[in-house]
């Protein structure tokens, strides 16, 4: 098992960035070149092992979805779409031209969407466990019909991560917080539920490098996903990840980081 | 004042074994256990029931709708309520009511109730809801938006039936074209809305903003005072008095010739609460978003198991409080005049049969109220001031409070 240690060598730092009508909370640790990095529908801890491990090579830049983890909810706000505009004029407004995407499970999807508005503009694209896609076979797990703590824990494989990470019987205050985000997650992914139908007859347009990872025991976001979006994006492949969950970031961060920079080392 | 007979209409006829290994009936119990035999027989002696009350004197019947529901098999209370409006002659037609978030056509909606309105003969009382959290599910609607698309269906339902069309309409969530429905309620300035509730203080707030009549479902006594002050101050607010013609309540209420019988027979109010049918899931119940903000701690706690149910009293707590009254009609009339005095309502409905009382007991308690629970209650309603909003002729809304009363056109 990959020990969950939080590196002592990085700062952090967090500021709220006005962006038209939106403000937005915004992690920013490290150093190098840019890298956005999206968190899951679920939200995010403040600091995670694995942005620590980005950090070390990157200027790593984590937003609190609109409406999530702190972040203003913007009431008119309808779809994933809208988000992964938000961050094109987020990106804007703190002068980042180019950048690294990587996307984990819903912060995939916008980071999919993020690509086919701007592929130029992205160096290297990364999904993670993406929704977005529809599966064929299977289905996106829909947490509308199971508690909080049931739809978290089924993004675990090993769920002796999950209690480490948030307690094994998480306190209140982190059910409301994933009360608020999952109540944000119904008001722009609803219906259809987390997927685009439109999404995918775009991707091909994206000639940007992009890695696909996926965990083996995913059971939010079905294995042939990954599988859709690495033969609608031309330049991708796909690695599995052994011993991982859908939240390979939270499970396996180490292996996640390395695939990563290799993948960004890549000419 | 206004009396009422309702039944949830149980759809009691499952393995009873099969409904408890699962759990939490409504929404996922799986259909394969709807008996279509068992449901025709039952839908034809509820049928038979209405037709009952109305021959024994009550002035209205209540009907609701519910979805995925071992507990209630009307999924739509139109369909009733237009079977009710040829059967019956006498007697309003109270829907408590159509779940407006769920429409996705309401303009459909204001079709469906004028047509209900003019085949009645002017008899419809169309109360709306917002529909259980288990219902956003079912119809695949966003709990999120809930309380929006409420009140902007209510608007665009009082809009088609009082504004001369054609008219475009363009909300957040309906945007329509063209509005001109041909079919126009029969009572004007439109029916009466009478809006049921339970908990949601937005809810009462809203009810008494618009003074509509509000009814509470089944609370106990002192719950029930808290929702007439909160309504009163915002009656207050809006410039009107509170009074008996905005307060309505649903009483359970089963009434046999022994206290046995009567006791025996109201112990099947709990089909419905837990002990039989299961209680509401409490993921299923309350989807995010779809609760008021300002109970979402308890929401969240209930949601993982760390906080009961607050709707999960047990059956003798709910004989003491009176959310359940059971007995012989001599038994039952003492406790109705604690409710009335205590509460002063002047629109009571009576819950009388749940689960698996049988049909015999169902009708015999329907005629013991008419002919001895009913006549007592109507005096203690005079004597007590208790009029009606058609005795009182109340304003069908704020917006109309100069103006008449709805009547037949």
């Amino acid at each position: 098992m990959t020990p969950v240690t939080l590196a002592t060598d990085v700062v952090w730092t967090t500021e709220d960035v006005r962006v038209g009508a939106l403000t937005l909370r915004l992690r920013k640790g490290g150093s190098g070149d840019p890298m956005l990095v999206l968190s899951h529908d679920i939200g995010s801890l403040e600091r995670l092992p694995f942005y620590d491990a980005l950090a070390r090579r990157f200027t790593v830049y984590v937003p609190s979805h609109p409406g999530y983890d702190g972040s203003e909810r913007p009431n008119w706000m309808r779809s994933v779409r809208d988000v992964a505009v938000a961050y094109q004029l987020l990106l804007a407004s703190i002068g980042v031209s180019t950048v690294s995407l990587v996307g984990l499970g819903f912060g995939g999807w916008i980071a999919a969407e993020m690509a086919t508005m701007s592929p130029q503009a992205i160096r290297r694209l990364v999904l993670v466990g993406a929704m977005g896609v529809k599966p064929v076979h299977g289905e996106i797990f829909d947490q509308a019909i199971v508690s909080y703590i049931d739809y978290v824990r089924a993004g675990f494989e090993d769920q002796g991560v999950f209690d480490r990470l948030f307690g094994a019987d998480p306190p209140t205050e982190r059910l409301e917080q994933w009360d608020l985000n999952r109540e944000m997650s119904f008001r722009i992914a609803w219906k259809p539920y987390m997927y685009s139908p439109t999404l995918p007859h775009l991707l091909g347009g994206v000639r940007t490098p992009a890695l696909i990872v996926w965990g083996r025991g995913d059971r939010v976001v079905p294995l042939e996903c990954g599988e859709a979006y690495a033969r609608a994006l031309p330049r991708s492949r796909l690695a599995v990840v052994e011993g991982s969950g859908h939240f390979v970031d939270m499970e396996q961060p180490e292996a996640l980081a390395k695939l990563i920079m290799e993948f960004a080392a890549e000419p | 004042m206004h009396l009422m007979y309702f039944t949830e209409q149980p759809m009691s006829a499952y393995s009873a074994e099969e409904g408890l290994k699962f759990g939490a009936t409504a929404l996922m119990f799986s259909n394969r256990h709807f008996d279509p035999v068992a449901g025709s027989r039952l839908y034809n002696e509820y049928l038979e029931h209405y037709k009952l009350a109305e021959e024994v004197g009550f002035d209205g019947i209540m009907l609701n709708e519910h979805h995925n529901a071992p507990f209630c098999m009307q999924a739509k209370c139109n369909v009733f309520a237009s079977i009710l409006a040829a059967m019956t002659k006498r007697v309003k037609l109270v829907l408590l009511g159509n779940p407006l978030p769920l429409a996705d056509n309401p303009v459909r909606l204001a079709e469906e109730l004028s047509m209900i309105d003019m085949i009645s003969r002017g008899r419809l009382v169309s109360g709306f809801v917002r529909g259980g959290g288990q219902e956003q599910l079912a119809a695949g609607v966003n709990p999120a938006y809930n309380r929006e698309r409420f009140e902007e269906a209510h608007e665009l339902i009082v809009r088609a039936w009082t504004q001369t069309g054609p008219f475009r309409f363009e909300g957040t969530h309906y945007q329509h074209r063209v509005v001109n429905p041909w079919a126009v309620p029969l009572q004007k300035p439109h029916p009466r809305v009478w809006i049921p509730g339970v908990v949601s203080k937005e809810t009462i707030v809203w009810a008494a903003r618009q003074r509509y009549p509000y009814i509470a479902l089944s609370t106990a006594i002192d719950a029930t005072k808290k929702i007439w002050e909160l309504y009163d101050s915002v009656a207050a607010e809006a410039g009107y008095t509170g009074g008996p013609e905005n307060r309505g309540y649903l009483q359970r209420c089963h009434v046999a010739e022994t206290e046995e019988k009567a006791m025996a027979n109201a112990r099947q109010f709990m089909w419905m609460q837990g002990e039989f049918t299961g209680l509401a899931h409490p993921v299923w119940s309350s989807p995010s978003g779809y609760f008021s903000p300002s109970y979402r701690k308890a929401f969240v706690e209930y949601a993982v198991g760390r906080r009961s149910n607050p709707r999960g009293a047990a059956f003798e707590d709910q004989i003491r409080d009176q959310q359940i009254i059971a007995g012989t009609p001599k038994t039952v009339i003492t406790k109705l005049r604690r409710l009335l005095e205590e509460t002063r309502p002047s629109i009571l409905g009576f819950w009388t049969s749940d689960g698996f009382v049988s049909n015999e007991d169902a009708k015999s308690c329907i005629r013991l109220l008419g002919q001895e629970v009913l006549p007592a209650v109507r005096e203690m309603g005079k004597e007590l001031g208790l009029w009606s909003p058609f005795e009182a002729n109340a304003p069908v809304s704020i917006a109309y409070a100069k103006g008449p009363a709805p009547v037949a056109a």
